[in-house]
C-alpha cells in the first residue's frame, strides 16, 4: 500500500503550511506533492520555501509561479472584473516584491506536471488542468465524460490538481478518479478559517481522504496586518468565506459563499 | 463578399462546448446590435424540437462535452426549454442566454429547483446593456430595462445568481464609472451580489447598420496563428446545432460555408477562418462562453514531465 499527501494553494500562508507538514509527518506517508502556487495572498512569501525543502516535499509549478519564476506582469488568472484585477495586482505586486531572486529561480526549476505509477494505477499531477496550468476544473464545471476525456487524454488513470482553491473527488468507476486536492492557503469559501489537503491511498482500490487543518489563522491575520495586506485578505482567513477574486466562480460555488 | 483566400484552418480539438439555437433567431424584442439579427419577425432559424435537442446533447455527451449553452434569438420563447435544460444538466453543466424577460415567478422557481437539484452549474446570462432605463433601453427598446431587471432579481431572490451579461458600449475612459453605475442599479433592484460579464460590441448583424465593419482584407492567416493560443478560438472547441444544421460557432450563423453538416458526428472537420467575423474572435478571444477569454494560460502538453 503506498500513501502520499497532496498539498496545493499554499498562497504564501507558512502558518498553515507549517501545520499542514506536521500533521503529515504524524502520518505514514511515502511522499508529498505540492501542485502549486505557493505565493500570493498571505504574508512574507519567501517562508514557505525552507519548510517545503526541508520536509523533502516535492513540488510542481502553478501559474503564479510560473509568473514570479519568469518576470510576467500577472498571476495569470484571468480576472476581467476591475475590483477582482486590483487586488489580484496588489498581492502580486507585493508577493513579487518579497519573493527573493533565489526563491524565484528555484520556482522556475519545477516540472509542470508528474507521472507515477503506482501498483499499475497510472497517476498524473499538475496544477490546474492536464491541458493548462491555469484551467479551473471545479466541482460544479467538471462533468463526469469531460473528466473521462481528460484521462483518455492524459494516459491517466488518476487525475490530481489543485488550483481552484476548493476541493473535491470524483470517483468515475473502473479505478479512475479525480481529485482537486483544495488548498491550504486559504479557506475554502465555507465560513469556518479551517484548511484542507488530500490523501491518497494506492493498494487494490484508491482510496481519497481529505484531513482540515486548524492553525492559528489569527496569527497569521497579524502577519497580514502588520505587511499591511488588504482587510478583505484578512476578513478571508478569518472568517472563511471569500471577500475577493471572485468572478471565476461558477454559480454552484459561488451560490454557497456569502458575497 | 468578405471572404479571402489566404485564411489558416483550426481544428476541432475537443468538443468542449456545446451551443444550441434552441429558439432560432426568434426573439421578443429587437436589439440594435444584434449579431445574428433575431427579433420576431426574424424566421432565418426556426424552433428546434425535443428530439433534435436530446440527440445534440447525447452526442456530445458521447464526446465528453465540457458545457452546454442554449441560445437564439430568446430561449425561453420555447416551450420545452425547461424539459431541455434538465436534460442538458445531467449531462454538463449548462447555461441559458436570455433577456430575462420572460423569466416569471414560475419560471424561477423552476429555474432555482433545477440549480438546486442538479449536480453541475446551471448558469442564467441575463442580458443588459445599461443601467438606466434610459441607457439600455436605447439599445434593447422600450420597456425592456424594467422587465429583465425584474427577472433578474427573481433569479437572484432565489440565490441562483444571474451572470449580468453587457456589451461594451461606452468609451474605455467611463469604464469603472459605468461598472459602478450596474453594481449599483443591480444592487439597489435587489440583485446585490452582481456577476457581471462585459463583451465588446462585434461589428457583425443588425450592429453594422451603426459602425463601420471590419477592413475588407481581413482575415485570420497562418502567419497571424503561429504562436497564438488556438484555444481562445470558439472553432477549436466548440460547434453550434440549429434547426437546419450544425454550424462551426454562433457569430457564422449568417455564412452558408460555416454549415458543416448535419449532426455533430459530420461536423467535427477543420475549418479555415476565411470571414473578417473570425478576426474578431481572434482579437477578442472566444468571448461566447462564460469563462474569461483572458485565461489564455500556458499550455503545459509541451513541458518537460517529472517521474
Amino acid at each position: 500500500m503506498t500513501r502520499f499527501a497532496l498539498i496545493g494553494g499554499i498562497y504564501s500562508n507558512w502558518r498553515a503550511l507549517d501545520a499542514a507538514l506536521s500533521d503529515i509527518a504524524r502520518r505514514r506517508i511515502d511522499a508529498t506533492f505540492c501542485l502549486g502556487d505557493l505565493g500570493a495572498f498571505g504574508p512574507y512569501p519567501d517562508r514557505v520555501f525552507p519548510l517545503l525543502q526541508q520536509a523533502g516535499v516535492l513540488c510542481l509549478q502553478g501559474n503564479y509561479d510560473n509568473s514570479l519564476a519568469t518576470g510576467l506582469a500577472d498571476c495569470q488568472c484571468g480576472y476581467i472584473d476591475p475590483r477582482d484585477n486590483y487586488f489580484a495586482r496588489l498581492s502580486y505586486d507585493y508577493t513579487f516584491r518579497n519573493t527573493s531572486p533565489v526563491h524565484k529561480a528555484w520556482l522556475g526549476t519545477l516540472p509542470m506536471s508528474r507521472r507515477l505509477e503506482v501498483n499499475g494505477t497510472r497517476l498524473l499531477l499538475c496544477h490546474g488542468s492536464p491541458r493548462k496550468i491555469n484551467e479551473f476544473l471545479w466541482e460544479s464545471t467538471s462533468p463526469d465524460g469531460f473528466l473521462r476525456y481528460l484521462l483518455d487524454d492524459a494516459d491517466a488513470d488518476v487525475l490530481c490538481v489543485t488550483h481552484t482553491g476548493i476541493k473535491w473527488h470524483r470517483d468515475l468507476g473502473g479505478g479512475r478518479h479525480v481529485v482537486n486536492v483544495g488548498a491550504v492557503g486559504r479557506p475554502e469559501n465555507d465560513g469556518t478559517p479551517r484548511v484542507w489537503y488530500a490523501l491518497l491511498t494506492i493498494g487494490g482500490t484508491v482510496n481519497v481522504e481529505f484531513i482540515p487543518i486548524h492553525y492559528d489563522h489569527e496569527a497569521l491575520a497579524a502577519d497580514m496586518h502588520t505587511e499591511r495586506l488588504p482587510g478583505e485578505f484578512i476578513e478571508t482567513i478569518r472568517s472563511g468565506w471569500w471577500t475577493t477574486c471572485l468572478e471565476v466562480l461558477p454559480q454552484k460555488e459561488r451560490a454557497r459563499g456569502r458575497f | 463578399m468578405d471572404t479571402v483566400t489566404s485564411a489558416a484552418a483550426v481544428e476541432l480539438r475537443h468538443l468542449d462546448n456545446l451551443w444550441i439555437q434552441v429558439s432560432g433567431t426568434r426573439c421578443n424584442i429587437e436589439c440594435r446590435h444584434c449579431f445574428n439579427r433575431s427579433g420576431p419577425r426574424e424566421s432565418s432559424f426556426g424552433l428546434m424540437t425535443l428530439d433534435e435537442v436530446d440527440g445534440a446533447i447525447a452526442a456530445a455527451a458521447a464526446r465528453g462535452v465540457r458545457e452546454i449553452y442554449f441560445t437564439g434569438g430568446e430561449p425561453f420563447l420555447h416551450a420545452q426549454l425547461m424539459e431541455m435544460v434538465a436534460r442538458a444538466l445531467t449531462v454538463a453543466p449548462t447555461t441559458v442566454l436570455t433577456n430575462g424577460m420572460l423569466i416569471s415567478d414560475r419560471i424561477a422557481d423552476t429555474l432555482a429547483a433545477l440549480a438546486t437539484e442538479a449536480r453541475y452549474s446551471l448558469e442564467v446570462r441575463v442580458s443588459l446593456d445599461g443601467y438606466t432605463e434610459e441607457m439600455n433601453d436605447a439599445i434593447r427598446g422600450r420597456g425592456v430595462f424594467q422587465s429583465a431587471l425584474a427577472g433578474a432579481v427573481r433569479l437572484a431572490r432565489r440565490n441562483l445568481l444571474p451572470l449580468i451579461t453587457v456589451v461594451r458600449t461606452w468609451d474605455d475612459a467611463d469604464e469603472l464609472g459605468v461598472l459602478a453605475g450596474f453594481a449599483r442599479a443591480l444592487t439597489d433592484a435587489g440583485c446585490d451580489r452582481a456577476r457581471l460579464k462585459v463583451l465588446p460590441a462585434l461589428p457583425l448583424g443588425r450592429e453594422l447598420a451603426r459602425v463601420a465593419g471590419l477592413q475588407r482584407d481581413e482575415c485570420v492567416t497562418a502567419t497571424m496563428l503561429a504562436g497564438f493560443d488556438r484555444d481562445l478560438l470558439m472553432c477549436s472547441n466548440s460547434r453550434l446545432v440549429t434547426d437546419r444544421g450544425v454550424w462551426v460557432c454562433p457569430l457564422l450563423v449568417d455564412q452558408p460555408d460555416a454549415r458543416l453538416g448535419t449532426t455533430l458526428e459530420d461536423a467535427a472537420s477543420s475549418y479555415e477562418l476565411r470571414h473578417q467575423t473570425c478576426v474578431t474572435c481572434w482579437r477578442y478571444g472566444a468571448i461566447c462562453g462564460n469563462v474569461s477569454p483572458q485565461i489564455e494560460g500556458l499550455d503545459i502538453a509541451a513541458a518537460p514531465e517529472a517521474r
